[in-house]
């Protein structure tokens, strides 16, 4: 799994990319923890995202769920057609607020 | 390993119980799909049962990420695929796993979900000698 965060017009993007899985799951908590305690709002780009398992999932939920302790905006983007359907399996679609790519992201969290 | 298990053997491997050799298990179970036949979907969805299955193993059974095996045999068995994974952990009770509730939104718990949402069968089979379980996925084809 590749992870880049950065600033972009007054939040948070983190850029995911290659498998999110069990190994690599436990940075990738710690990582958006951090950044959901910038009380920046937050957009998780998957885009690059090939696989992702419960482990992974996980650490999206709870960042989410520490966003909304805080009031924060907190999106996901860029979901593959594979890591859609974990996020429909897990029944999380209509829990997230999901975006189609991160450019629509960004347009909405202006 | 339990030697008799019906159908043609596509793939057998043994791996270290941590999750840097998860990454291993599942391309060589998606290759074995592939080989077959197997549409991407069902691909997609194999591995990430059987994964759940691993980390069901790393996680609870053996406690930990361990160097001690988990043994993956992956066969073609008429219009079904049949993964068995074997450890050598203290045997699991199967009664004692159970799916959590989904609308429940909270971290973990998902992976029992998932294994049973995405495999037809599942079921823990006597294991080979000195082994501690044995469990059975089996995804159908149509």
């Amino acid at each position: 799994m590749k992870m880049e965060t950065r600033k972009e017009a007054g939040l948070r993007v983190v850029s995911l990319a290659g498998d999110v899985d069990l190994q690599h799951s436990p940075t990738l908590r710690k990582e958006l923890l951090v950044v959901v305690a910038e009380g920046l709002p937050v957009i998780v780009d998957l885009g690059g995202v090939s696989y992702i398992d419960s482990s992974g999932v996980a650490s999206l939920v709870e960042a989410f769920q520490a966003a909304r302790k805080k009031q924060i905006p907190f999106s996901l983007a860029g979901l593959s057609a594979s890591v859609q359907r974990v996020m429909q399996l897990a029944r999380l679609d209509r829990v997230f607020t999901i975006h189609a790519n991160l450019d629509e992201a960004l347009k909405r969290n202006q | 390993m339990n030697l008799d298990p019906p159908g043609e053997r596509l793939v057998q491997i043994v791996f270290p119980a941590r999750p840097d050799r998860l990454r291993l298990a599942r391309h060589a179970l998606a290759d074995a799909a592939d080989l077959v036949g197997a549409s991407e979907v069902f691909i997609n969805d194999l591995v990430l049962a059987v994964d759940e299955a691993c980390q069901n193993i790393i996680r609870h059974a053996y406690g930990g990420p361990t160097d001690r095996p988990i043994e993956m045999d992956v066969r073609k068995n008429g219009g079904s695929l049949v993964v068995r994974l074997v450890d050598y952990a203290p045997p699991v009770d199967p009664s004692r796993i159970k799916p959590r509730a989904l609308e429940d939104v909270r971290p973990g718990g998902l992976g029992t979900h998932f294994i049973q949402a995405l495999v037809d069968e599942r079921a823990f089979l006597a294991p080979p000698p000195g082994a501690g379980n044995l469990l059975q996925l089996v995804k159908r084809f149509a």
